[in-house]
């Protein structure tokens, strides 16, 4: 066990945890966030996925100690139901969701790379979320959030 | 869940319990146990209450009107992400006539919802717009507000006009009371009556509309709860160890060799059901790893390239769907037989989450109680199973709904359900149980079923279809559980419940049509007596299905039996087709009687500007990249729902690889209640019956599941090529209410392989269409 600071959507945390525990377990069980979700624990669907210092990680594989001293960002640090960031606007309007287990993933990749590449195309973006899982296949729907939002960044 | 999901306030409990809640024992003092529970608005009166047992067929259990005119639904069909949840806010608010945000709704209790059975089947527009659903409570529950308010108004119920929940008099609107003053804080108490009528669909103004989901906004911004995130003062975390191989058994648990790991690791052991508590979910994964048990051998598994062959060879209970008596006969003048083979191999739900829940049981002997929160299709099939797993009376129990990782049928919602049950009980305290992935995947699922469909169509000289014979071999072992069998899923059976045996047995003849499994094709008349129940003209038909053991447990998968029957009929008519040079759609209008099966074919047909020919394509090449197309019909269960696809598909005869690029599919489903929403129903199942088609199947060695992940159970991921998905809907306001959710993946594996014989000639009879098998079939040419 070790005593660990976190920096978690702009809050700060300490944490006493095996440094070797998986991030999201402390994320999910300990901080209580509801973003980042379980899917495959192996680094294969990106249900889990976090910002850290502004790079999509999957935590699920990210012992809690690499993310100490970083700042963590999920999908509740960009904004609420009330307040929503325009990529979740963008998902909202697009109706690009089913189940929505998987956004995470889908909405923290898409970002970081439209971000960096607003003008990139719909190839590229798709291309972008490569091993990226969405069971209920709700794949037209998101790339179509993903370009919208990307219209949003350019505009 | 709604936007404003969040633990239960203070006030909300009291309210609760104001409205009869603290009745029900296991709620005393606990007010953590309702966290998940969907409630919503803080302080509400609640006018009515269900009693305990819910009855169905009083308005109270459907519907609560109370004084701040707030609308409260309780429905037993729960959302998965199919949108449900937001139709039946529109339900509520258009039968009501009320604004939608007064609607609140609530779902799959047992302690507080109807017992509607399961959600799934596509059969929830069908019951709550059906006789003895919602939609009839609220329809005698308008009825009676317009009755209240002809009392209290002094004027006849046919000079009353109602909006936004204001009854007024037409004639002077200045005479007026809201549902809040009629009902008075007070119950209906009112049967449902089967008399009252409900809204012309006609009249709609906010079913029919795309209204936006409800649940998006707190799932996009990472608000929503889960199963998942279901925390309870005091919880643990438990892990299962299941068999390592299929039927092994206990033979001795080393409890030393967790002895020393950290989080006052427990190690429970109920016959072959074993698992690890802990204080915090790591340490319950590394004790679950470290925990030395040794298992007896499990059973002999049919060798799987051998598996097709040995499902024909085994004792089978078998049943027809439809049997003429001049199928021997017919085929045997025709002028022509055509034969083929359809294999369809096990599938896995796949849900994207491992499953999880939650339980707390307390006490022991009569004063034992549990409450799971689970992400199951049925709380109350589950209450009655986990009571008998658990020992306790099941009206002790309850199961309260929160949702999980879409689910597609039966995933592992149900066993977690349990093995979390066991954990507590067995603890005394609350425990959650997160499946990892292998555990979902091998030890979780009831999977779908592998088929061999033998088919055989007679042609008359005009190459009309004269008979079509069917005879198909599936699997089953176990399935949903019900009230007496837990053994129906694999922690039941571990833990000691007998897993219903199959008893082989010869089929009768059928007693009437019930085309449920889409065994029987849409060309086959359907006739049984004197009456026939099919879509198409064929007379002459057999279909003969054997139900053999399955090593495997197995259970609905979107869409049971209908995935795999829909493959072998669909590739076979469009085989048909081509042997007599017929263009596939022609060929289908020729056999086809249902105006509205027609229609979709057409619709279908028309907007992906289908060009009418025979495949395969004339001058494509026998080498390099080619294009074809391919379509599929059916009408889903024989009554729910119709369905069309295109999919137009690259095939690249060097590598084997196909690509999908367009798929167009029309569905008609009765009236549409919400436009938008039948449209990610309808992509997102052509998509996952693509994935389906391509690269799907549960692979085994001699003892062992080898799928054990995404790498060795691959799906169709994000980065692969995206077809362009179009969706025409044929709007039927004046038809009755059908299902949609699972129509157009039953059609995407025949209308694939259909293209791709459209573009290569080659023909693909085994799902999934990987690479080698698409190599082996152009080699077949
Ligand atoms: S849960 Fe982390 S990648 Fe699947
Ligand atoms: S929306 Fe269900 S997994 Fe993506």
């Amino acid at each position: 066990m070790a005593k660990l600071s976190l920096t978690v959507n702009g809050r700060s945390y300490s944490v006493e945890a095996d440094p070797e525990t998986p991030l999201l377990y402390i994320l999910s069980d300990d901080l209580q966030l509801n973003g980042p979700k379980f899917g495959c624990g192996l680094s294969q669907c990106g249900a889990c996925t976090v910002l850290l210092d502004g790079e999509p990680v999957r935590s699920c594989v990210t012992p809690v100690s690499e993310a100490a001293g970083l700042e963590v960002i999920s999908i509740e640090g960009l904004g609420t139901p009330e307040d929503p960031h325009p990529i979740q606007r963008a998902f909202i309007e697009e109706q690009a969701v089913q189940c929505g287990y998987c956004i995470s993933g889908i909405m923290l990749y898409g970002k970081t790379f439209i971000d960096r590449n607003p003008n990139a195309s719909e190839q590229e973006i798709v291309e972008s979320l490569t091993g990226l899982l969405c069971r209920c296949h709700a794949h037209v729907r998101m790339v179509r959030a993903l370009k919208r939002y990307a219209q949003e960044v350019r505009a | 869940m709604r936007p404003d999901n969040s633990p239960m306030t203070t006030d909300a409990l009291a309210a609760l319990e104001k409205a009869g809640f603290s009745r029900r024992g296991f709620l005393k003092g606990a007010g953590a146990l309702i966290v998940g529970f969907r409630m919503t608005g803080g302080a509400v009166k609640l006018a009515a209450q269900t009693a305990p047992g819910v009855p169905l067929d009083r308005v109270d259990s459907w519907v609560a009107i109370a004084q701040d005119e707030s609308v409260t639904g309780y429905s037993g069909k729960c959302e998965f992400g199919q949108g449900f949840e937001t139709v039946q806010y529109q339900l509520i608010a258009e039968e009501l006539s009320v604004p939608l945000d007064r609607v609140k709704l609530i779902y799959c209790d047992t302690s507080v919802t109807p017992d509607q059975g399961v959600t799934s089947g596509s059969q929830s527009h069908m019951a709550e717009f059906g006789p003895s659903g919602l939609r009839q409570a609220l329809a005698t529950a308008r009825e009676a507000l317009f009755r209240m308010a002809a009392d209290q108004l002094k004027v006849p119920v046919d000079q009353l006009t109602v909006q936004d929940g204001i009854v007024s008099v037409k004639s002077d609107p200045s005479r007026q009371m809201s549902y809040g003053q009629l009902v008075g804080g007070n119950k209906f108490n009112l049967a449902l009556n089967s008399r009252a009528v409900p809204k012309d669909p006609a009249q709609y103004t906010i079913l029919g509309t795309s209204v936006p989901r409800f649940d998006l906004p707190a799932k996009v911004t990472g608000q929503a709860q889960y199963v998942q995130h279901v925390r309870l003062p005091g919880m643990l975390h438990g892990k299962v160890v299941r068999p390592p191989s299929v039927g092994a058994k206990v033979v001795k648990v080393d409890e030393s060799s967790v002895k020393s790991l950290p989080g006052n690791v427990r190690v429970v052991v109920k016959n072959d059901f074993v698992g690890v508590v802990a204080d915090k979910e790591w340490q319950a994964i590394q004790a679950a790893d470290a925990l030395q048990v040794q298992w007896s051998d499990g059973v002999a598994l049919p060798a799987q390239p051998d598996l097709y062959d040995y499902m024909r060879k085994q004792p089978s209970r078998d049943a027809y769907t439809v049997l003429s008596a001049d199928v021997d006969q017919m085929l045997g003048q025709a002028a022509r037989v055509v034969r083929a083979t359809y294999l369809h191999p096990y599938q896995m739900h796949g849900s994207l989450g491992s499953s999880c829940a939650v339980a707390d049981v307390k006490g022991s002997g009569a004063d034992a109680t549990a409450t799971i929160w689970s992400a199951t299709q049925g709380v109350y099939p589950q209450r009655d199973s986990a009571a008998m797993v658990l020992g306790i009376p099941r009206d002790k129990v309850r199961v309260i709904f929160v949702e999980g990782s879409g689910c597609y049928g039966i995933n592992g919602a149900d066993t977690v359900s349990y093995d979390a049950a066991l954990l507590s009980q067995a603890v005394g305290r609350p425990v959650r149980v997160q499946f990892s992935r292998k555990d979902e995947m091998t030890g979780g699922e009831n999977y779908g079923p592998a088929y061999v469909v033998d088919l055989k169509a007679g042609l008359d000289d005009k190459g009309q279809i004269i008979a079509w014979d069917y005879e198909s071999w599936t699997l089953s072992k176990g399935g949903r559980p019900n009230a007496t069998t837990p053994g129906n899923i694999i922690t039941g059976a571990l833990a000691g419940f007998a897993t219903p045996a199959l008893v082989p047995a010869r089929g009768n003849p059928p007693a009437n049509f019930g085309n449920n499994g889409n065994a029987a094709p849409a060309y086959g008349s359907g006739c049984v007596g004197a009456t026939c129940g099919g879509t198409g003209t064929i007379r002459s038909e057999r279909v003969l299905t054997h139900t053999i053991a399955s090593p495997f447990f197995t259970g609905p998968l979107r869409s049971p039996s209908r995935l795999q029957n829909t493959f072998a009929n669909e590739s076979f008519i469009d085989e048909v087709a081509a042997a007599v040079k017929a263009d596939p759609v022609q060929y289908r209008l020729r056999h086809l009687s249902d105006p509205r099966l027609i229609d979709v074919l057409n619709a279908a047909a028309s907007a992906a500007k289908w060009d009418t020919r025979a495949s395969p394509k004339p001058g494509n090449a026998k080498t390099g990249i080619v294009t074809g197309r391919g379509i599929s019909c059916v009408l889903y269960e024989g009554d729910n729902g119709y369905c069309a696809l295109v999919a137009e598909v690259e095939v690249d005869q060097g590598s084997g690889l196909v690509t999908v690029k367009r798929l167009v599919i029309s569905q008609d489903s009765g009236p549409v209640s919400n436009p938008d929403g039948l449209r990610n129903q309808m992509e997102g199942g052509v998509l996952q019956g693509m994935s389906r088609a391509l690269r799907e199947e549960v692979r085994w060695g001699d003892q062992a599941i080898a799928s054990t992940h995404w790498r060795t159970y691959p799906v169709f991921q994000f980065g692969e090529p995206l077809p362009v998905v179009e969706t025409v809907l044929i709007n039927r306001p004046d038809k009755p209410h059908m299902g949609a959710g699972e129509c157009t993946i039953t059609t995407a594996a025949s209308a694939i392989a259909n293209a791709i014989f459209d573009a290569t000639g080659a023909r693909l009879r085994q799902v999934p269409f990987t690479a080698r098998r698409v190599l082996e079939a152009l080699g077949a040419r």
